[in-house]
């Protein structure tokens, strides 16, 4: 087979980018969400855009249908947001169904076809119960297979853990570490689902026990809060309940343009570089090694060579933490780190907002939020924020390279994008 | 061998019959389980069933707490969890499976790499509810 290098046929630039609120929101339908982000992300661009511009409009979305008893959510976000009659596109390839949005989107404005693109993602998840929640997830993985024999998304990165437990050491303490790390990004950023640290967490506790009257715990720190089982307790062993991401409500959206167009919208555009995407057998036993995700290697390889940059180059990075083992593997995978190196990196706080390869400044999908569908573009937004110097108190400086990684379920899909401010 | 069909219809019913069956690509000889009717690795339409022998070792697992709806209707619960996991069969193949005989309240003492023989099941499916694949820790 002749292997062509690939590239992309023009340059395809952001303009804008927008988040809306995340958390579990009682009263809040997708559509109320998805206009949220928009208007956000409309007010991200420097030299404003009418929004009649925007050409087409492509949407992650894992499963309304399960979730709200909607689907065909596209053309119904761009009614919502006055972008009909333009063709609408909802991509679904589970929690990397936003990430696959982002690539469409580019693939479409680098053809030609378009100038001016939506790309976007939502998910309204808190209508059901944590019970309905769970299956609707697991259906991401092999019904017939995985499913069958009591599969749960925690459950299935538990194995991932587990076996890179037993190559590598990793412990328990090391993953909790990562969510101590992801919990402190998200406290600076007023848009997470949780905004708090885990110190935040275990002090408001502490708080609440002394006002009730009830005997005070005996944590010292937050690694003794997360050690008690009675606040931090198994979900599915070795993952508990502080290695899970939240069940999330959210959207996000960016507006991606043509190369040649966008400093008619912005002084700072940034150039998206690189796009890669990979898929894998469904079941994680229909892989050779679950210690790393072959799809992520494969898509981040793509992506590196487009981009024609190296790992080492790379100076934030947003990456797929469903869980905190998922960000083990991610920053391994990626190349930040060599393979089993990942917790130790983290430890050291070499991934920390100050260390020298920042990665999930947002909160990560641990703290910000994990609205499934939206949260590929949910990572744009943060490079978006962090690049044009705009992420507030937990702003990154200088960073002219960042990339987004998105797996979709346990690493059958994933797709990876490298962004550059010039 | 009566199925035709290299289906997950027939993968269970052959379980349910304590045989676990994959299937071989007449071609290239590589070995699925489950059963798949193409092969995927040298395009092959040919493939032929395989009868494994249903002794691996453990690649991976998970003590579960919070189950899915349907084995929180088995009766299990955070208080009586189960386990699954990734098994690796002798013959190559890998296939998830409920893991029976471990001590779930000491998921550390459950180590991968340890043996494991497939348990078949006692009686065959009812109302459409598929016995699930299940090994025991030796």
């Amino acid at each position: 087979m002749v292997q062509r290098r690939k590239r992309l046929a023009r340059g395809v630039a952001v303009i804008g980018a927008g988040i809306s609120h995340f958390g579990a929101f009682k009263d809040k339908d997708s559509r109320d969400l998805f206009v949220e982000a928009f208007q956000s992300t409309l007010e991200t661009v420097q030299k404003g855009i009418d929004p009649k511009e925007i050409e087409a409009i492509y949407v992650g979305n894992l499963s309304s249908d399960c979730f709200e008893g909607q689907a065909h959510i596209a053309p119904l976000m761009a009614e919502w947001v006055g972008l009909n009659p333009r063709p609408a596109t909802r991509t679904e390839d589970a929690c990397a169904s936003s990430g696959v949005a982002l690539r469409e989107g580019i693939i479409a404005v680098a053809s030609g076809l378009y100038d001016i693109v939506l790309v976007s993602g939502v998910e309204v998840m808190n209508k059901l119960t944590t019970a309905r929640v769970t299956d609707i997830l697991a259906a991401a993985a092999d019904a017939l297979y995985e499913v069958s024999v009591g599969a749960t998304f925690p459950s299935l990165y538990a194995q991932i853990a587990t076996a890179h437990m037993a190559k590598y050491g990793t412990t328990e303490e090391q993953l909790m570490k990562i969510a101590i790390k992801n919990h402190n990004n998200g406290a600076l950023n007023p848009k997470a689902h949780f905004n708090a640290s885990i110190r935040d967490i275990m002090n408001s506790r502490l708080a609440k026990a002394k006002e009730r009257g009830q005997p005070i715990p005996s944590w010292t720190d937050q690694m003794e809060f997360l050690k008690d089982p009675s606040v931090n307790p198994i979900v599915a062993w070795p993952m508990k309940l502080f290695d899970c991401s939240p069940i999330t409500d959210g959207a996000a959206s960016t507006i991606l343009v043509s190369e040649e167009i966008a400093r008619n919208f912005t002084d700072t555009p940034i150039h998206i570089i690189g796009t890669g995407q990979a898929s894998d057998a469904q079941a994680l036993h229909g892989r050779k090694d679950i210690t790393s995700l072959n799809a992520a290697k494969l898509a981040a390889e793509q992506a590196y060579e487009m981009a024609g940059v190296t790992p080492e180059d790379i100076q934030l990075a947003e990456v797929h933490d469903c869980f905190t083992i998922a960000e083990v593997l991610a920053t391994e995978d990626l190349g930040f780190f060599k393979p089993g190196d990942g917790p130790r990196a983290a430890e050291e706080g070499r991934t920390a907002r100050d260390g020298k390869k920042p990665v999930n400044t947002s909160g990560g999908l641990k703290a910000k939020g994990h609205p499934v569908g939206a949260t590929g573009v949910g990572q744009v937004v943060e490079i978006w924020e962090q690049m044009s110097g705009h992420a507030g108190p937990r702003q990154v400086p200088g960073v002219n390279l960042a990339l987004a990684h998105n797996v979709g379920a346990s690493g059958s899909t994933v797709v990876v994008h490298i962004f550059e401010r010039r | 061998m009566e199925e035709k069909e290299f289906t997950a219809a027939s993968f269970y019913r052959f379980l349910d019959r304590k045989k676990l069956m994959g299937s071989k690509c007449k071609e290239c000889g590589t070995l699925f389980l489950p059963p798949r009717p193409f092969c995927g690795q040298c395009s092959g339409n040919e493939v032929e069933w395989f009868q494994f022998s249903g002794r691996g070792k453990l690649v991976s697992f998970s003590v579960v707490r919070v189950g899915t709806t349907s084995y929180e209707e088995k009766g299990y619960s955070r208080d009586n969890p189960y386990c699954w996991g990734v098994v690796q069969l002798d013959e190559g193949p890998r296939i998830s499976a409920l893991l029976l005989g471990a001590n779930l309240s000491r998921p550390d003492s459950i180590k991968t790499g340890q043996p494991l023989k497939v348990v078949f099941p006692d009686k065959p499916e009812e109302g459409g509810e598929r016995n699930p694949v299940t090994f025991r820790v030796q």
